[in-house]
């Protein structure tokens, strides 16, 4: 540009202002620069933490699940399988689809419920609307579905829908021992029995729980239990097999019982654990223990005698027998034919401290310890009175499981060392050959005690109250039990508990087999008579002629002879009326 | 072993590679590289869930790539005066185009936007934006050039258009994208500040405007700023994403997250690469588009000439915003916008449209002999 150009001053000033536009452009480009240079950073920042910091959790959860697009990303662990002795399976978890909604995904509630009701058997139009509609992310609409479900819902196609794999219990021997094996709720958490004693090591997953159960013994308990009091038009009713050498049971029924698939939709009475939640009075099965407190404590011998002739007068109560024998009875006599009156003075004779003490050895007085939650506790007088040593002698006045019931008795029969029931099969240490080593040391009654109990209880079935439940070759023994249930104002003539507890074979017992009915009625057949000897007893001889077989026990010659002949110095029997097949 | 192109050689493809930025030029070829590999290996899964072959995204990627490549190359040849002509006419054109999709466009997803033409279609929009930059910048150079040419009057004028043509498609993403090229340029061009924030104020009340005029935009808005609202489906697999990478990413076509993600291929391409390559990649390729931005912006620092500093500002401010709004949308900076990775996203518009773009900037950003000043016209 030279000065003489005649708008040098314009064009220099237009340069000028040219130079300084760009200037500022250039200073403000560094702006830019640097704004999207921040802008990049926070891009890189954030790139950081959702890759590093998020990252790092979201791999722990788990991470990506193809399909499963809301649903929380970790897939729990099958429940553990629940298995009898033998390894069949008792409980197992079966992997199902579950159905939940993303409620945000819903455009058309009513048509997509109306959908689901044609899908799903059992929802209701009213209950899909309501979910299709909640706020959330996450809404349940079915749990468990079949694949034919599964596939309807599939059908209808809808975005928001979407499955989760979940585990669903089966219990493949449905309701043969539902009461033990226990139940689960749709999440899979324990509700009742070993479902819900073992909990926390069942969701673990890891291990299989192996019961002591053998379903086969189950199943001839059931099939026994459930026959008789349907024959004896029974409300209820309780069984158990049990191994007296080791404690285990080999089979555990509460009658009636439930599918452990639905216990929402079971009775009340059906749920309730009768074996070891319920407590009877359970009668002149206590008479085992009186009996055996008597020989025990040596105040007298097999040969004395109790006199029985009048009803026994204890202030206010008046204590008689079921069938008066009216007459002096010795020892044996007293248990074969189940006199209340002989056996509330055989008590006297212990004392009440002694037979308190021996009550409370044998477990009586307290909760039975077993694997499973629903143990009942027993109700015990209080005070105890003298009145209370005279009744608890022949079973009144107290109450207990059944089972506790058997276990003390199996204590004293098995030979005098406590038996401690168990449900969960031992494994390692515990296991050993010959079995005896399971068993507690806790002594209650001497070996000669055990020895002559084993006598009077073959006798009882011999020639007593309990001949029904005779199996020929496996020398059976047992004690009958009937008792008259409390009722408003004392106690019902007509609702009777009658149980029988057998033992087998007499001579090296092995195995207890008891039956209890709640509430049975007689029948022709029985004469009418709704006591344990009639309705028990022959239900008890069918388990042990079923599962000595099934066991591989050996009959013996029934002409070897008997164990109980050798009481028959004391026994007077006036002719076949003498003994009547009842107490 | 002889060089490719003499220093003496006095080609014009020999003074191109002694002039261009090949900085530049290389940073856009790995991104060109980068973005083959990360379509294939996320577009087979969207491929078949629309029912095609699983290639069928990947071959024609490719195609796309040789005229994509030939735009970029023979754009970067021109000389200035030649950008500007081309963009002139780019963006006439372009708005011709605009004005037919408004009669004649397919619909997608809701929206007008393409025109349908032998074997694919094409979205004029994203020719217009490059051709709008570099014709905005010329006018407004020009202006200061000679002030009693109303360059800057044209240029609004120019904006209104391509807004008010973008708005009636609508496309919100497009129309942000091109304030923020122009807002950029008067910025540049020496807006004084109080105007600059009066701009800043009209974007943020056209922001409120969209918000409130279009249900969409606020939906996604809505969403965003609180995702319990509604369904934050494809933010929430872009997180998982890159949650699921990690640092080192879980192997080419391993990832899972571009099974479940309907735009894997496009819109969400980023996410691909950080499930896939981990932060690390991702970072590079952050890196890499900061670069390109950052390189242009220092190449046009040393130019004397206005409407380059404009127009590259331009161009690389629709290039950075694009590349910031897509990777804000997946992860979660910004509400849920579909914009495509430029070079990396598969697309054919996009694509060509980015190499024009670029093309231009490498032509603008070439070592100048220093002359006067070419955007002077006609000499």
């Amino acid at each position: 540009m030279k000065n003489a150009f005649p708008f040098a001053r314009h064009v220099m000033k237009l340069v000028g202002s040219r130079r300084s536009a760009l200037e500022r452009a250039h200073g403000r480009l560094v702006l830019l620069g640097a704004f999207f240079a921040l802008a990049f950073i926070l891009i890189a920042a954030r790139l950081v933490d959702l890759t590093v910091i998020q990252g790092d959790a979201f791999r722990r959860d788990g991470g990506v699940e193809i399909g499963a697009t809301l649903a929380e990303s970790v897939d729990p662990l099958p429940r553990a399988n629940i298995v009898d002795r033998n390894g069949v399976l008792l409980a197992t978890s079966l992997e199902t689809p579950s159905l939940f909604v993303d409620p945000a995904l819903v455009r058309d509630p009513a048509a997509l419920a109306a959908a689901l009701v044609r899908a799903l058997p059992d929802v209701s139009y009213g209950d899909m609307l309501q979910r299709l509609q909640r706020k959330g992310r996450f809404v349940w609409l079915s749990r468990n579905l079949t694949p034919a479900e599964q596939y309807a819902v599939l059908e209808i196609g809808s975005p928001a829908l979407g499955f989760k794999t979940e585990y669903r219990r089966i219990y493949p021997q449905g309701d043969l021992a539902p009461h033990i094996v226990g139940y689960t709720d749709v999440d899979g958490r324990g509700l009742a029995g070993v479902e819900r004693s073992f909990d926390n090591l069942l969701a673990a997953g890891e291990k299989t729980l192996e019961l002591t159960l053998d379903v086969r013994v189950q199943h001839i308990l059931r099939r026994e239990l459930s026959a008789a009091a349907r024959t004896f038009s029974a409300t209820g009713g309780a069984g158990v097999v049990l191994d007296i050498e080791t404690g285990e049971l080999l089979a555990a029924v509460s009658w009636p019982d439930f599918d452990p698939h639905f216990p929402g939709t079971a009775d009340r009475t059906a749920l309730f654990n009768r074996l070891t939640l319920g407590v009877y009075e359970l009668g002149s099965t206590f008479k085992i223990f009186s009996t055996a407190a008597l020989l025990d404590t040596q105040r007298g011998s097999l040969g004395r005698q109790f006199d029985a002739r009048a009803p026994l007068q204890v202030g206010r109560f008046t204590i008689a027998d079921y069938h008066p024998e009216k007459r002096m009875l010795t020892v044996p006599e007293v248990f074969m034919v189940s006199s209340n009156i002989g056996a509330a003075l055989m008590g006297e004779a212990v004392g009440t401290e002694r037979l308190k003490a021996f009550y409370s050895d044998l477990g009586l007085f307290s909760p039975a310890r077993l694997e499973i939650g629903e143990v009942g506790a027993p109700l015990i007088p209080s005070p105890w009175r003298d009145i209370n040593t005279l009744t608890a002698s022949y079973g009144h006045g107290i109450a207990v499981s059944p089972l506790q019931m058997v276990a003390a008795a199996s204590s004293i029969v098995g030979g005098g060392t406590l038996v401690r029931p168990r449900l969960i099969l031992g494994r390692g240490a515990e296991v050993c050959d010959p079995a005896p080593c399971a068993k507690t040391a806790v002594r209650v009654v001497s070996p000669e005690t055990a020895h002559r109990m084993r006598q009077l209880l073959r006798l009882v079935v011999a020639q007593g109250t309990g001949k029904h439940a005779d199996v020929p070759g496996y020398m059976v023994g047992g004690k009958t039990g009937t008792a008259e249930q409390p009722a408003a104002g004392g106690y019902s003539r007509r609702h009777l508990i009658s149980s029988f507890v057998g033992f087998f074979p007499m001579d090296a017992p092995r195995y207890a087999v008891f039956i209890m009915l709640d509430g049975p009625h007689g029948t022709k057949e029985s004469f009418g008579y709704a006591t344990g000897g009639w309705v028990a007893a022959p239900a008890v001889g069918k388990v042990i002629a079923a599962m000595g077989a099934l066991l591989g026990i050996a009959p013996e010659n029934p002409a070897r002879g008997d164990m109980a002949e050798s009481l028959s110095q004391y026994v007077h029997v006036e002719g076949e009326s003498g003994v009547h097949a009842s107490e | 072993m002889t060089p490719l192109f003499s220093r003496t050689d006095n080609s014009v493809l020999s003074r191109w590679w002694w002039t261009v930025d090949r900085g530049l030029l290389a940073a856009v070829g790995a991104l060109i590289v980068a973005g083959i590999f990360l379509v294939a290996t996320a577009s087979p899964p969207v491929a078949e869930r629309v029912g095609l072959s699983p290639y069928h995204f990947i071959i024609r990627h490719l195609m796309f790539l040789g005229p994509a490549l030939m735009i970029l190359l023979g754009v970067s040849l021109l000389p200035p005066r030649w950008v500007w002509r081309l963009a002139s006419l780019g963006l006439v054109a372009s708005i011709f185009a605009m004005v037919l999709v408004l009669f004649v466009g397919t619909e997608i997803k809701g929206a007008q936007r393409w025109l349908p033409m032998p074997g694919f279609s094409l979205q004029p929009s994203e020719f217009m934006k490059p051709a709008f930059a570099v014709t905005a910048a010329w006018f407004l150079a020009f202006q200061k050039e000679s002030p009693r040419f109303p360059g800057n009057k044209i240029a609004v004028g120019l904006f209104a258009l391509v807004l008010g043509l973008l708005v009636l498609q609508p496309d919100f993403g497009m129309s942000v994208v091109t304030s923020a090229i122009f807002g950029v340029q008067l910025f540049l061009a020496g807006l004084p500040w109080i105007a600059v924030g009066g701009l800043v104020l009209l974007a943020a009340l056209g922001g409120v405007g969209a918000y409130f005029g279009f249900a969409h935009v606020r939906s996604r808005v809505d969403r965003f700023l609180d995702p319990e609202s509604g369904d934050n489906y494809q933010v929430d697999k872009a997180i998982d994403a890159f949650q699921n990478g990690g640092a080192f990413g879980t192997g080419p076509g391993q990832g899972s997250v571009k099974l479940s993600l309907p735009d894997a291929h496009a819109d969400f391409i980023f996410a691909v690469a950080g499930e896939e390559m981990g932060l690390i990649a991702v970072m590079a390729l952050t890196g890499l588009f900061a670069f390109i931005v950052l390189r242009g912006f220092s190449r046009a620092m040393d130019s004397s000439d206005l409407f380059i500093v404009l127009a590259v500002g331009g161009l690389l401010t629709m290039f950075g915003t694009q590349t910031l709004i897509h990777m804000g949308s997946s992860v979660h900076l910004l509400p849920a916008k579909g914009m495509t990775l430029p070079f990396i996203s598969y697309g054919g518009s996009s694509l060509w449209a980015v190499s024009f773009g670029m093309g231009m900037v490498l032509a603008l950003t070439r070592r100048q002999i220093r002359r006067g000043g070419i955007t002077r016209g006609r000499r």
